[in-house]
């Protein structure tokens, strides 16, 4: 289970593998546009962060395939299941690109939510590996009602050590649930690497325990991760049940706009696997097959630039909200006394809000 | 009680097809208290469904249901099981209306039969309702009696928000009530029409002299305490049944406060940030005048819950609510 997937080559060592089955050209730029948008958002936002635009932002600078491969194999009824390394993963569903800005502006409610049903986008999940069970539920859900749908959950190599891993690849496990347990091995949860979260060789082995199927892919590698995928949501999706795809990379960049690497590891480490990048990487694959071209390359880094623009003067165009933001989304039904109580407590032009 | 929950569960499931019931043990054998019997013949096993061994992963995966649209109701085997999935409720089912503008709230009934009395073993009879209360997102509620039971459960299930339904165990089998079988509200138009079952105390004896407010099993033990004060002294005391441990029935409290002059407060879980503290400060704030003495506790001690050969030394008791509601009328 050591071996791992990949498909596009670095232009040099490691040679291209065979143009993968099903994939036209326009599909091939739809997956790079993707990438461009996701590294666009990510430079952006991290940007915005160091002008105090915006809060702490965990960066996935480098991951970009890991996220664009699996989703581009995934139906619109199929559910995704964010960790916050995915915190803009819900644009490439239609998700305005202001939203998760808001969210790391530090606004809530309407600004910086989402309805997880209008894109079948769950909220991200902050603490580590304890969406796994929704992920699961939800399929199983589906699949006990009938419907052909799947969820496709991420997390990093540090969740695997969390007992909500174990349990949600249990029930998924023993409920048949059509579910992908997409695990971005980066190799670094903060300072701590992976040989700290596990005594196996791979993440993918422990799928074994559980009585389901597990493949490595090189996670720099959107096609890869698209295969993979596409494998893993046949079988799910004709009651095979779920697949563990491990998507070995590294951590490229620190764990967020707070951290400083270079306290923990061998940053000369990291210089060497920048080399196999995914955005560099599938431009230069992409040429290599005729498909992608200078004119090509330069509107969709256009594209992804006019969206981040306008996506930042969204967020800049909101002003702060008013306290009452803090008790209405609390409950689904009517606002219990205690919160009126503490509402009515500010002063009535406050709770109007404004810069 | 038992039978009052069952009915509850058989009448939702029979009219709304979104719910299901999960846990361990709830299908074969009908769970451990035989709350669910007879539930897995009449729907089929994907909606009474028995789950491996792993309380997060029952929560998580209810509230992934309920994301999907269904309405689970998970059991707890017993109070002290739930921590594992402590993290899932405080963390997720909470907070999921607020992640999604109000939109998508985790609408999961987690059942916990809860509290001593019933000699079980150790880590068996803890009575967990406050840190739940104290956990913004979430209803935490409690009936005393069969009807209640019922009527709540049913609530609970209908209700968009996630409730934390505490089942005191001690008083599952304990009498018997007769009530219209027939559900109190229409199933399949229950919106808003729920809140008030989940909302409101009950005065289940009235009463001018002194408000005796408990929930759960201990809401016999007052009644018996109140028989006794009016036979003893010649008090006339009011029996508050909280229902709904959050929120609050704020107004219910007040008067009864106001109208008795004194107050007593009865549960069994620890008394340190326990609901007792809460009630009696809320009265305190809104009717510190009409008082006649400070409001009382009656209550477990900030101690482990005991080996079974000592817990009724742990419990409130009829005579050491007496003692209280004593204490209280001779300030």
């Amino acid at each position: 289970m050591t071996d791992i997937l990949a498909i596009i080559g670095d232009g040099d060592e490691i040679p291209d593998g065979p143009r993968p089955q099903g994939l036209s050209d326009k599909a091939l730029l739809r997956i790079f546009s993707w990438l461009v948008l996701l590294r666009t958002f990510d430079e952006r936002a991290v940007a915005l962060q160091r002008q105090g635009r915006i809060g702490t932002y965990p960066m996935f600078w480098g991951e970009e395939a890991t996220q664009a491969g699996p989703l581009f194999a995934c139906d619109e009824s199929d559910w995704l299941w964010p960790s916050y390394r995915q915190s803009a993963i819900g644009i490439l569903r239609g998700l305005p690109a202001s939203t998760p800005l808001l969210y790391r502006r530090g606004i809530g409610g309407a600004h910086g939510f989402w309805n997880p049903r209008t894109y079948r986008v769950a909220p991200i999940c902050i603490p580590i590996g304890t969406h796994l069970p929704h992920a699961v539920g939800l399929a199983w859900a589906a699949r006990m009602r009938g419907e052909s749908l799947a969820s496709l959950v991420w997390f990093g190599d540090g969740a695997t050590s969390e007992g909500d891993f174990h349990e949600a690849m249990n029930f998924a496990a023993v409920f048949k649930a059509p579910v992908i347990f997409f695990c971005v091995n980066n190799q670094w949860a903060i300072s701590t690497p992976v040989s700290r979260q596990t005594a196996t060789e791979t993440i993918a082995e422990k799928a074994v325990a559980y009585g389901m199927p597990a493949v490595r892919v090189d996670g720099f590698d959107p096609l890869a991760c698209w295969s993979a995928t596409r494998q893993a949501l046949d079988r799910a999706r004709t009651g095979g049940g779920p697949f563990l795809i491990e998507a070995y990379c590294y951590r490229l960049a620190p764990h967020g706009t707070a951290d400083d690497p270079s306290r923990y590891r061998d940053e000369a480490e990291a210089r060497r696997w920048r080399a196999l990048e995914p955005v560099g990487r599938t431009a230069a694959y992409l040429r290599r097959l005729g498909v992608l071209d200078d004119e090509r390359e330069e509107a969709a880094r256009l594209e992804a630039s006019e969206i981040m623009a306008r996506a930042v003067e969204d967020m800049e165009a909101v002003e702060r909200p008013g306290p009452a933001i803090l008790f209405e989304p609390v409950y689904g039904s009517a606002m219990p006394w205690t919160l009126s109580e503490g509402l009515s407590s500010f002063p009535a032009e406050w709770v109007a809000g404004g810069a | 009680m038992v039978e009052g929950l069952n009915l509850a569960l058989d009448q939702a499931m029979a009219a709304d097809d979104r719910v299901l019931v999960m846990g361990e043990d709830v299908a074969r054998t009908g769970g451990v208290f035989r709350v669910t019997a007879g539930l897995l013949d009449k729907y089929g096993d994907d909606r009474v469904i028995d789950t491996p061994l792993a309380e997060a992963g029952i929560v998580g995966t209810a509230i992934g249901m309920a994301v999907y649209g269904l309405l689970p109701v998970i059991e707890i085997q017993f109070d002290t099981f739930v921590y594992p999935g402590f993290e899932q409720i405080v963390v997720h089912a909470a907070r999921y209306a607020w992640r999604t503008r109000g939109e998508v709230p985790a609408s999961i009934v987690v059942r916990i039969p809860f509290g001593g009395g019933v000699r079980a073993p150790e880590l068996h009879s803890d009575s967990p309702e406050a840190l739940f209360a104290h956990v913004p997102g979430l209803k935490v509620v409690c009936p005393s009696t069969p009807e209640d039971a019922r009527d709540m459960l049913l609530a609970a299930i209908e209700h968009p928000d996630p409730v934390i339904f505490m089942e005191p165990k001690r008083i599952y089998r304990a009498g018997r009530q007769d009530f219209p079988e027939e559900p109190p509200f229409d199933i399949s138009s229950a919106d808003g029409v729920t809140t008030d079952y989940l909302s409101k105390a009950r005065i289940a004896r009235s009463g001018h002299d002194l408000a005796l407010i408990s929930y759960g099993a201990t809401v016999p033990a007052c009644m018996e305490a109140a028989e006794r004060l009016s036979s003893e002294r010649g008090v006339d005391a009011r029996v508050v049944d909280l229902r709904s441990l959050y929120p609050l029935d704020v107004d219910t409290l007040v008067d009864a406060a106001t109208a008795c002059g004194r107050a007593v407060v009865v549960h069994e879980a620890p008394r340190t940030a326990g609901l007792g503290a809460e009630v009696s400060s809320l009265i305190h704030e809104r009717a510190m005048l009409d008082l006649e003495a400070p409001v009382g506790r009656v209550t477990g001690f900030d101690v482990p819950f005991p080996q079974f050969i000592n817990e009724d030394d742990y419990i409130p008791s009829v005579d050491r609510i007496l003692a209280g509601c004593n204490k209280v009328l001779d300030w």
